[in-house]
């Protein structure tokens, strides 16, 4: 079944920042990381970024890695210059309330898979 | 115009990382028996120990300049440099304000406050390892707006190092200097970045005082005469 950022926003009740009408984009797997060196050199196009970090790179580096979407955990507060690049950039990020360990379960849960062997 | 050779990043046994041996007296005789004639004292997100340092130091000749390594809200450190203790202990304020937690010494190590003959005085119960919620941004504007020098700690390190907890350095990010862990690394460093590079050591424990250290060529040792040497004004240097 695919899966998109709109599913995964309503099962998971995101509070969605930026990228509202980009959300019927395909998640093609996920990706957890809060050092964004390490997400830059890992993670594969196409998938959801769950991270802690609310600063404006991320955006930047979400979209040099063709990443479908940010999930930002904790209830963290993205900063405001963070919410406009993603825009300029064309990221969705959403928040939810859970840890990083928690929103990964429920993706899981939900059929969110890498490929194996990728 | 005079050489000084500093290295600007030393820490004290205030931070629970330090061995408890890094008191100021005994760094201030390392420090001279190695030659450095410049030191930073930058304890984690707390200076309680730099004038006891101070005091040490003006009686060897040595000047120290006070800061701190400050953790960002994103976990990057940067170290903070100030000329005047009024502006250090004004700038610890607001970085206090910031810094929530409780130290757990079993855990984390102690935290020791001392006067110039190296007593204790107490102990800091604050976490001082844990992070401010001090964006990267503001950061360095506080420093700024206390006339201190900001400098991305050992960039060239992935923990807590700008590059690999953000990826690469914000664009127009007003920073003063980029410090590396290890010169060899240079090239490590992404190309394109337009600001100079300092080394330090970054010590810990007594005997890495002085292991690294950057070369001013200036007028006399002052944040202002390092901040001009940082960007090359009327033929001041400085070598790695």
């Amino acid at each position: 079944m695919t899966m998109t950022l709109k599913n995964i926003a309503e099962a998971l009740n995101l509070v969605v920042r930026t990228g509202e009408d980009l959300l019927e984009r395909t998640v093609t797997g996920g990706y957890a990381g809060d050092l964004l060196s390490d997400v830059l050199a890992h993670a594969r196009k196409g998938s959801v970024w769950i991270t802690l970090q609310t600063h404006t790179n991320i955006a930047a580096v979400a979209s040099a890695k063709e990443l479908c979407g940010i999930i930002v955990v904790n209830g963290r507060t993205p900063e405001e210059t963070t919410l406009r690049k993603a825009v300029e950039e064309h990221i969705p990020i959403m928040v939810s309330p859970l840890s990083t360990y928690d929103v990964v379960c429920r993706l899981c849960e939900l059929g969110v898979k890498n490929r194996e062997g990728v | 115009m005079k050489e000084y050779k500093a290295d600007l990043h030393i820490h004290t046994c205030l931070s629970p990382c330090a061995d408890l041996e890094m008191s100021p007296r005994k760094i201030v005789s390392e420090a001279k028996r190695k030659g450095v004639q410049v030191i930073g004292i930058c304890d984690h997100n707390s200076a309680e120990n730099v004038p006891a340092v101070e005091i040490n130091a003006a009686r060897e000749g040595i000047t120290v300049i006070g800061g701190m390594e400050v953790t960002s809200k994103e976990e990057v450190h940067i170290l903070a440099l100030f000329g005047s203790e009024e502006s250090l202990f004004s700038f610890q304020e607001i970085v206090h304000e910031n810094l929530h937690g409780i130290n757990d010494e079993k855990l984390y190590g102690e935290q020791v406050i001392v006067n110039e003959e190296d007593e204790v005085l107490g102990f800091s119960n604050k976490l001082l390892i844990g992070a401010t919620d001090i964006t990267i941004e503001r950061l360095v504007d506080l420093i700024h707006e206390h006339d201190g020098l900001a400098i991305a700690a050992h960039v060239d390190r992935e923990g807590f190092g700008i590059i690999g907890q953000l990826g690469f350095i914000p664009e127009g990010l007003p920073l003063d200097a980029l410090e590396l862990a290890d010169p060899s690394k240079r090239d490590r460093i992404p190309r394109g970045i337009r600001l100079p590079f300092i080394t330090s050591s970054d010590a810990h424990k007594l005997e890495d005082v002085g292991r690294r250290s950057t070369t001013f060529l200036m007028k006399t040792v002052t944040t202002a005469e390092i901040r001009r040497c940082l960007s090359g004004v009327e033929g001041r240097r400085m070598r790695i």
